[in-house]
Protein backbone atom coordinates (compact mmCIF):
# COMPACT_ATOMS: atom_id res chain seq x y z
CA UNK A 1 0.00 0.00 0.00
CA UNK A 2 1.40 3.35 -1.02
CA UNK A 3 -0.51 5.45 1.45
CA UNK A 4 -1.85 4.16 4.76
CA UNK A 5 -4.83 6.45 4.35
CA UNK A 6 -6.07 4.15 1.58
CA UNK A 7 -7.48 1.82 4.23
CA UNK A 8 -9.85 4.53 5.41
CA UNK A 9 -11.56 4.60 2.04
CA UNK A 10 -12.96 1.11 2.49
CA UNK A 11 -16.43 1.05 4.04
CA UNK A 12 -19.63 -0.95 4.21
CA UNK A 13 -22.98 -0.10 2.72
CA UNK A 14 -26.04 -0.78 4.88
CA UNK A 15 -26.45 -4.23 3.28
CA UNK A 16 -22.90 -5.13 4.26
CA UNK A 17 -21.47 -4.80 0.78
CA UNK A 18 -17.98 -3.31 0.58
CA UNK A 19 -17.88 0.14 -1.00
CA UNK A 20 -15.17 2.64 -1.69
CA UNK A 21 -15.61 6.02 -0.08
CA UNK A 22 -15.06 9.12 -2.18
CA UNK A 23 -12.37 11.64 -1.31
CA UNK A 24 -13.81 15.03 -0.44
CA UNK A 25 -12.93 17.82 -2.90
CA UNK A 26 -9.82 19.82 -2.06
CA UNK A 27 -7.92 22.05 -4.53
CA UNK A 28 -10.97 22.31 -6.74
CA UNK A 29 -13.18 23.87 -4.07
CA UNK A 30 -10.72 25.58 -1.74
CA UNK A 31 -10.78 29.34 -2.12
CA UNK A 32 -7.45 30.59 -3.42
CA UNK A 33 -5.88 33.05 -1.02
CA UNK A 34 -2.87 35.20 -1.62
CA UNK A 35 -0.89 33.47 1.13
CA UNK A 36 -1.24 30.03 -0.45
CA UNK A 37 -0.72 31.33 -3.99
CA UNK A 38 2.52 33.05 -2.96
CA UNK A 39 3.69 29.83 -1.32
CA UNK A 40 3.10 27.94 -4.56
CA UNK A 41 4.76 30.68 -6.60
CA UNK A 42 7.76 30.57 -4.28
CA UNK A 43 8.31 26.97 -5.31
CA UNK A 44 7.65 27.51 -8.98
CA UNK A 45 9.93 30.55 -9.07
CA UNK A 46 12.61 28.46 -7.36
CA UNK A 47 12.44 25.90 -10.14
CA UNK A 48 12.38 28.59 -12.86
CA UNK A 49 15.35 30.34 -11.23
CA UNK A 50 17.36 27.11 -11.19
CA UNK A 51 16.55 26.30 -14.81
CA UNK A 52 17.28 29.87 -15.87
CA UNK A 53 20.67 29.63 -14.22
CA UNK A 54 21.54 27.09 -16.91
CA UNK A 55 21.11 29.93 -19.41
CA UNK A 56 23.54 31.99 -17.38
CA UNK A 57 26.05 29.12 -17.44
CA UNK A 58 25.62 28.83 -21.20
CA UNK A 59 26.27 32.57 -21.55
CA UNK A 60 29.39 32.41 -19.37
CA UNK A 61 30.76 29.33 -21.14
CA UNK A 62 30.15 31.00 -24.48
CA UNK A 63 31.90 34.15 -23.28
CA UNK A 64 34.90 32.06 -22.27
CA UNK A 65 34.91 30.12 -25.54
CA UNK A 66 35.36 33.04 -27.88
CA UNK A 67 33.57 35.71 -29.88
CA UNK A 68 31.63 33.43 -32.20
CA UNK A 69 29.84 31.31 -29.61
CA UNK A 70 29.25 34.47 -27.58
CA UNK A 71 27.67 36.08 -30.59
CA UNK A 72 25.33 33.15 -30.96
CA UNK A 73 24.16 33.45 -27.37
CA UNK A 74 23.73 37.18 -27.63
CA UNK A 75 21.70 36.63 -30.76
CA UNK A 76 19.40 34.11 -29.10
CA UNK A 77 18.95 36.13 -25.94
CA UNK A 78 18.44 39.45 -27.71
CA UNK A 79 15.52 38.39 -29.88
CA UNK A 80 12.04 39.13 -28.49
CA UNK A 81 11.36 35.58 -27.33
CA UNK A 82 14.75 35.40 -25.62
CA UNK A 83 14.01 38.72 -23.95
CA UNK A 84 10.71 37.42 -22.61
CA UNK A 85 12.43 34.33 -21.21
CA UNK A 86 15.14 36.49 -19.68
CA UNK A 87 12.56 38.83 -18.18
CA UNK A 88 10.67 35.86 -16.73
CA UNK A 89 13.88 34.56 -15.25
CA UNK A 90 14.70 37.91 -13.70
CA UNK A 91 11.22 38.16 -12.22
CA UNK A 92 11.43 34.61 -10.84
CA UNK A 93 14.87 35.25 -9.38
CA UNK A 94 13.84 38.51 -7.74
CA UNK A 95 10.52 37.14 -6.48
CA UNK A 96 12.18 34.04 -5.07
CA UNK A 97 14.76 36.19 -3.32
CA UNK A 98 12.30 38.69 -1.87
CA UNK A 99 9.79 35.97 -0.96
CA UNK A 100 12.69 34.00 0.46
CA UNK A 101 13.38 36.84 2.89
CA UNK A 102 9.78 36.50 4.08
CA UNK A 103 10.28 32.78 4.56
CA UNK A 104 13.55 33.51 6.37
CA UNK A 105 11.70 35.84 8.74
CA UNK A 106 9.19 33.06 9.46
CA UNK A 107 12.01 30.63 10.12
CA UNK A 108 13.43 33.14 12.58
CA UNK A 109 10.05 33.37 14.28
CA UNK A 110 8.78 36.69 12.91
CA UNK A 111 5.72 37.66 10.89
CA UNK A 112 3.36 34.85 11.84
CA UNK A 113 0.42 37.02 12.89
CA UNK A 114 -2.42 36.78 10.41
CA UNK A 115 -2.69 40.52 9.83
CA UNK A 116 1.08 40.71 9.38
CA UNK A 117 1.51 37.96 6.77
CA UNK A 118 -1.56 39.20 4.91
CA UNK A 119 0.25 42.54 4.63
CA UNK A 120 3.74 41.25 3.82
CA UNK A 121 2.36 39.17 0.91
CA UNK A 122 1.34 42.14 -1.27
CA UNK A 123 4.57 43.90 -0.25
CA UNK A 124 6.60 40.97 -1.62
CA UNK A 125 4.75 41.24 -4.94
CA UNK A 126 5.19 45.01 -5.17
CA UNK A 127 8.89 44.94 -4.27
CA UNK A 128 9.53 42.09 -6.73
CA UNK A 129 7.88 43.91 -9.62
CA UNK A 130 9.62 47.21 -8.87
CA UNK A 131 13.05 45.58 -8.47
CA UNK A 132 12.64 43.56 -11.67
CA UNK A 133 11.69 46.65 -13.67
CA UNK A 134 14.58 48.54 -12.11
CA UNK A 135 17.03 45.81 -13.12
CA UNK A 136 15.77 45.96 -16.68
CA UNK A 137 15.88 49.72 -16.88
CA UNK A 138 19.46 49.72 -15.60
CA UNK A 139 20.31 46.79 -17.89
CA UNK A 140 19.01 48.58 -20.98
CA UNK A 141 20.76 51.78 -20.00
CA UNK A 142 24.08 49.92 -19.74
CA UNK A 143 23.44 48.09 -22.98
CA UNK A 144 22.97 51.31 -24.91
CA UNK A 145 26.08 52.81 -23.40
CA UNK A 146 28.82 50.67 -24.81
CA UNK A 147 27.98 47.04 -24.11
CA UNK A 148 27.93 45.42 -27.54
CA UNK A 149 24.48 44.65 -28.88
CA UNK A 150 23.60 41.39 -30.60
CA UNK A 151 25.51 40.70 -33.77
CA UNK A 152 28.19 43.29 -33.13
CA UNK A 153 30.10 41.27 -30.60
CA UNK A 154 33.24 40.77 -32.65
CA UNK B 1 1.64 12.97 -3.63
CA UNK B 2 0.25 16.09 -5.24
CA UNK B 3 -3.10 15.43 -6.89
CA UNK B 4 -4.75 18.08 -8.98
CA UNK B 5 -7.88 16.06 -9.67
CA UNK B 6 -10.13 13.82 -7.65
CA UNK B 7 -10.22 10.03 -8.06
CA UNK B 8 -12.82 8.87 -10.56
CA UNK B 9 -15.29 7.73 -7.90
CA UNK B 10 -15.03 11.10 -6.14
CA UNK B 11 -15.89 13.48 -8.96
CA UNK B 12 -18.91 15.52 -7.96
CA UNK B 13 -21.96 15.33 -10.22
CA UNK B 14 -25.07 17.46 -10.45
CA UNK B 15 -27.71 16.63 -7.88
CA UNK B 16 -31.34 17.42 -7.25
CA UNK B 17 -32.83 20.87 -6.79
CA UNK B 18 -35.29 21.59 -4.03
CA UNK B 19 -37.31 24.69 -4.94
CA UNK B 20 -38.07 27.39 -2.41
CA UNK B 21 -41.42 27.13 -0.62
CA UNK B 22 -44.26 29.22 -2.04
CA UNK B 23 -44.38 32.74 -0.65
CA UNK B 24 -40.72 32.85 0.34
CA UNK B 25 -39.35 36.40 0.24
CA UNK B 26 -35.64 36.12 1.07
CA UNK B 27 -34.46 33.13 -0.93
CA UNK B 28 -30.89 31.88 -0.70
CA UNK B 29 -29.34 28.96 -2.56
CA UNK B 30 -27.40 26.33 -0.63
CA UNK B 31 -25.38 23.83 -2.61
CA UNK B 32 -24.57 20.86 -0.46
CA UNK B 33 -22.25 17.90 -1.11
CA UNK B 34 -24.09 14.60 -0.88
CA UNK B 35 -22.84 11.03 -0.90
CA UNK B 36 -24.25 7.89 0.61
CA UNK B 37 -22.61 4.45 0.68
CA UNK B 38 -26.03 2.99 -0.22
CA UNK B 39 -26.56 4.90 -3.46
CA UNK B 40 -23.86 3.19 -5.47
CA UNK B 41 -23.00 6.40 -7.29
CA UNK B 42 -20.64 9.34 -7.27
CA UNK B 43 -21.14 12.28 -4.92
CA UNK B 44 -23.46 15.03 -6.13
CA UNK B 45 -24.12 18.66 -5.26
CA UNK B 46 -27.77 19.13 -4.20
CA UNK B 47 -29.28 22.59 -4.45
CA UNK B 48 -31.63 23.81 -1.76
CA UNK B 49 -33.48 27.08 -2.21
CA UNK B 50 -34.31 28.19 1.29
CA UNK B 51 -36.38 30.94 2.82
CA UNK B 52 -34.01 32.85 5.11
CA UNK B 53 -36.95 34.17 7.13
CA UNK B 54 -37.62 30.67 8.41
CA UNK B 55 -34.25 29.95 10.00
CA UNK B 56 -31.54 31.33 12.28
CA UNK B 57 -28.60 33.40 11.01
CA UNK B 58 -25.86 30.76 10.80
CA UNK B 59 -25.03 28.17 8.14
CA UNK B 60 -25.68 25.46 10.72
CA UNK B 61 -29.19 26.84 11.15
CA UNK B 62 -29.71 26.38 7.42
CA UNK B 63 -28.46 22.79 7.55
CA UNK B 64 -30.74 22.00 10.49
CA UNK B 65 -33.60 23.64 8.60
CA UNK B 66 -32.91 21.41 5.60
CA UNK B 67 -32.86 18.32 7.78
CA UNK B 68 -36.05 19.28 9.63
CA UNK B 69 -38.11 20.69 6.80
CA UNK B 70 -36.73 19.70 3.41
CA UNK B 71 -34.65 16.55 3.31
CA UNK B 72 -34.26 14.31 6.35
CA UNK B 73 -31.53 12.25 4.73
CA UNK B 74 -28.95 15.05 4.95
CA UNK B 75 -26.17 13.95 7.29
CA UNK B 76 -23.82 16.22 9.21
CA UNK B 77 -22.19 16.43 12.61
CA UNK B 78 -23.24 19.11 15.06
CA UNK B 79 -23.60 19.46 18.77
CA UNK B 80 -23.07 22.67 20.74
CA UNK B 81 -24.01 25.21 18.03
CA UNK B 82 -21.78 27.77 19.70
CA UNK B 83 -18.27 27.06 18.43
CA UNK B 84 -16.89 25.04 21.31
CA UNK B 85 -17.41 21.38 20.34
CA UNK B 86 -15.84 21.47 16.88
CA UNK B 87 -18.31 18.99 15.40
CA UNK B 88 -19.73 21.05 12.55
CA UNK B 89 -16.37 21.76 10.89
CA UNK B 90 -16.83 21.82 7.11
CA UNK B 91 -15.81 23.65 3.98
CA UNK B 92 -18.17 26.60 3.53
CA UNK B 93 -17.78 29.10 0.72
CA UNK B 94 -14.30 27.81 -0.04
CA UNK B 95 -12.71 27.82 3.40
CA UNK B 96 -12.94 25.54 6.38
CA UNK B 97 -14.90 26.79 9.33
CA UNK B 98 -17.54 25.86 11.86
CA UNK B 99 -21.03 25.99 10.38
CA UNK B 100 -22.36 27.32 13.68
CA UNK B 101 -20.01 30.32 13.65
CA UNK B 102 -20.43 31.19 9.97
CA UNK B 103 -23.13 33.80 9.32
CA UNK B 104 -25.10 33.06 6.15
CA UNK B 105 -25.02 36.73 5.19
CA UNK B 106 -21.22 36.65 4.95
CA UNK B 107 -21.62 34.55 1.79
CA UNK B 108 -22.54 36.76 -1.12
CA UNK B 109 -23.90 34.23 -3.61
CA UNK B 110 -24.97 30.60 -3.26
CA UNK B 111 -23.57 28.95 -0.14
CA UNK B 112 -21.37 26.03 -1.19
CA UNK B 113 -20.97 23.42 1.52
CA UNK B 114 -18.51 20.53 1.28
CA UNK B 115 -17.02 18.17 3.86
CA UNK B 116 -13.54 18.99 5.18
CA UNK B 117 -11.22 18.68 2.16
CA UNK B 118 -9.21 15.65 1.04
CA UNK B 119 -10.73 13.23 3.54
CA UNK B 120 -12.58 9.94 3.14
CA UNK B 121 -16.30 10.71 3.21
CA UNK B 122 -18.45 8.64 5.56
CA UNK B 123 -21.69 10.21 4.37
CA UNK B 124 -22.60 13.68 3.05
CA UNK B 125 -20.78 16.24 5.20
CA UNK B 126 -19.24 13.72 7.58
CA UNK B 127 -15.54 13.03 6.95
CA UNK B 128 -13.60 10.15 8.47
CA UNK B 129 -11.20 11.74 10.96
CA UNK B 130 -9.67 8.50 12.30
CA UNK B 131 -6.28 9.32 10.79
CA UNK B 132 -6.21 12.80 12.32
CA UNK B 133 -7.25 11.42 15.72
CA UNK B 134 -4.59 8.70 15.54
CA UNK B 135 -1.99 11.35 14.75
CA UNK B 136 -3.14 13.44 17.71
CA UNK B 137 -2.80 10.39 19.95
CA UNK B 138 0.71 9.80 18.61
CA UNK B 139 2.03 13.04 20.16
CA UNK B 140 0.70 11.98 23.58
CA UNK B 141 -1.32 15.10 24.34
CA UNK B 142 -1.24 14.86 28.10
CA UNK B 143 1.05 15.96 30.91
CA UNK B 144 4.04 13.64 31.21
CA UNK B 145 6.25 13.90 34.30
CA UNK B 146 8.38 11.53 36.38
CA UNK B 147 8.39 13.64 39.52
CA UNK B 148 5.28 13.55 41.62
CA UNK B 149 3.21 16.66 42.24
CA UNK B 150 3.47 18.12 45.74
CA UNK B 151 1.45 15.91 48.12
CA UNK B 152 -0.65 18.83 49.27
CA UNK B 153 -1.62 20.28 45.92
CA UNK B 154 -1.27 20.59 42.21
CA UNK B 155 1.77 21.42 40.05
CA UNK B 156 2.21 25.17 40.20
CA UNK B 157 2.95 27.53 37.34
CA UNK B 158 3.87 31.19 37.39
CA UNK B 159 1.57 33.61 35.57
CA UNK B 160 4.23 33.92 32.89
CA UNK B 161 4.57 30.16 32.41
CA UNK B 162 0.82 29.78 32.21
CA UNK B 163 0.53 32.57 29.64
CA UNK B 164 2.73 30.58 27.26
CA UNK B 165 -0.19 28.20 26.77
CA UNK B 166 -2.55 30.95 25.64
CA UNK B 167 -3.59 30.54 22.04
CA UNK B 168 -3.14 26.76 22.28
CA UNK B 169 -5.39 25.44 25.02
CA UNK B 170 -8.29 27.07 23.17
CA UNK B 171 -7.99 24.60 20.28
CA UNK B 172 -11.19 22.55 19.99
CA UNK B 173 -9.72 19.96 17.58
CA UNK B 174 -12.19 20.60 14.77
CA UNK B 175 -9.38 19.94 12.24
CA UNK B 176 -10.38 22.87 10.04
CA UNK B 177 -6.69 23.83 9.88
CA UNK B 178 -5.34 20.35 9.24
CA UNK B 179 -7.72 19.74 6.35
CA UNK B 180 -7.00 23.18 4.85
CA UNK B 181 -3.32 22.41 4.50
CA UNK B 182 -2.02 21.32 1.06
CA UNK B 183 0.96 19.64 2.75
CA UNK B 184 -1.50 17.57 4.74
CA UNK B 185 -3.54 16.82 1.61
CA UNK B 186 -0.50 15.46 -0.20
CA UNK B 187 1.48 13.96 2.72
CA UNK B 188 -1.11 13.48 5.45
CA UNK B 189 -0.13 9.84 5.89
CA UNK B 190 3.11 11.07 7.46
CA UNK B 191 2.82 14.81 8.07
CA UNK B 192 1.05 15.36 11.41
CA UNK B 193 -0.80 18.48 10.30
CA UNK B 194 -1.29 21.85 12.04
CA UNK B 195 -3.88 20.83 14.68
CA UNK B 196 -1.75 17.99 16.00
CA UNK B 197 1.44 20.06 15.89
CA UNK B 198 -0.29 22.89 17.77
CA UNK B 199 -1.28 20.32 20.40
CA UNK B 200 2.30 19.04 20.44
CA UNK B 201 3.67 22.53 21.05
CA UNK B 202 1.06 23.10 23.76
CA UNK B 203 2.79 20.34 25.78
CA UNK B 204 6.32 21.29 24.73
CA UNK B 205 5.68 24.80 26.02
CA UNK B 206 4.12 23.60 29.29
CA UNK B 207 6.50 24.28 32.20
CA UNK B 208 5.06 21.32 34.14
CA UNK B 209 5.83 18.77 31.42
CA UNK B 210 9.12 16.89 31.87
CA UNK B 211 9.30 15.22 28.47
CA UNK B 212 10.15 18.21 26.28
CA UNK B 213 13.25 16.55 24.84
CA UNK B 214 11.46 13.30 24.02
CA UNK B 215 8.60 15.24 22.45
CA UNK B 216 11.02 17.16 20.23
CA UNK B 217 12.85 13.93 19.36
CA UNK B 218 9.60 12.38 18.20
CA UNK B 219 8.89 15.33 15.90
CA UNK B 220 12.37 15.56 14.39
CA UNK B 221 11.35 13.97 11.11
CA UNK B 222 11.43 15.20 7.51
CA UNK B 223 7.69 14.77 7.08
CA UNK B 224 6.04 14.68 10.51
CA UNK B 225 7.10 18.27 11.20
CA UNK B 226 9.04 19.70 8.29
CA UNK B 227 6.41 19.00 5.64
CA UNK B 228 5.05 22.34 6.86
CA UNK B 229 6.06 24.89 4.21
CA UNK B 230 4.41 27.89 5.89
CA UNK B 231 1.58 27.97 3.39
CA UNK B 232 -0.48 29.64 6.16
CA UNK B 233 -3.86 28.17 5.24
CA UNK B 234 -4.13 26.86 8.81
CA UNK B 235 -3.89 30.24 10.49
CA UNK B 236 -5.96 31.82 7.75
CA UNK B 237 -8.86 29.41 8.33
CA UNK B 238 -8.89 28.69 12.09
CA UNK B 239 -12.45 29.46 13.28
CA UNK B 240 -11.11 30.13 16.78
CA UNK B 241 -8.54 32.67 15.57
CA UNK B 242 -5.58 30.58 16.72
CA UNK B 243 -2.20 30.43 15.02
CA UNK B 244 -1.04 26.86 14.31
CA UNK B 245 1.58 28.11 11.81
CA UNK B 246 3.30 30.06 14.56
CA UNK B 247 3.28 27.04 16.91
CA UNK B 248 4.87 24.91 14.19
CA UNK B 249 7.44 27.67 13.60
CA UNK B 250 8.29 27.61 17.28
CA UNK B 251 8.81 23.84 17.25
CA UNK B 252 11.14 24.21 14.26
CA UNK B 253 13.06 26.92 16.10
CA UNK B 254 13.42 24.77 19.22
CA UNK B 255 14.74 21.92 17.07
CA UNK B 256 17.32 24.27 15.61
CA UNK B 257 18.30 25.76 18.97
CA UNK B 258 18.97 22.47 20.66
CA UNK B 259 21.20 21.39 17.78
CA UNK B 260 23.34 24.34 18.85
Amino acid sequence: MKDVRDALFVAHASDGKLVRRPMSPHLGVYRLQLSMVLSGLNRISGIVTSLGTLLLVWWLVAAASGPKPFDTVQHVVANPLGMIVLFGWTLALVFHTVGGLRHLAWDAGYGFAKDVFNRTGPIVIAVSVVLTLLIWVVGFALWHHGVPAAGTGS
Amino acid sequence: MVEFTLPKNSKVGRGRTFAAPAGAKRIKEFKVYRWSPDDGQNPVLDTYELDLDRMGPMVLDALIHIKNEVDQTLTFRRSCREGICGSCAMNIDGTNTLACLKPIEEVKRAVNIYPLPHMPVVKDLVPDLSMAYAQLRSIEPWLKADTNPPPDGERRQSMEERSKLDGMWECILCFCCTTSCPSYWWNGDKYLGPATLLAAYRWIADSRDEYTGERLDALEDPLKLYACRTIMNCTQTCPKGLNPAEAIGKIKQLQLERKG
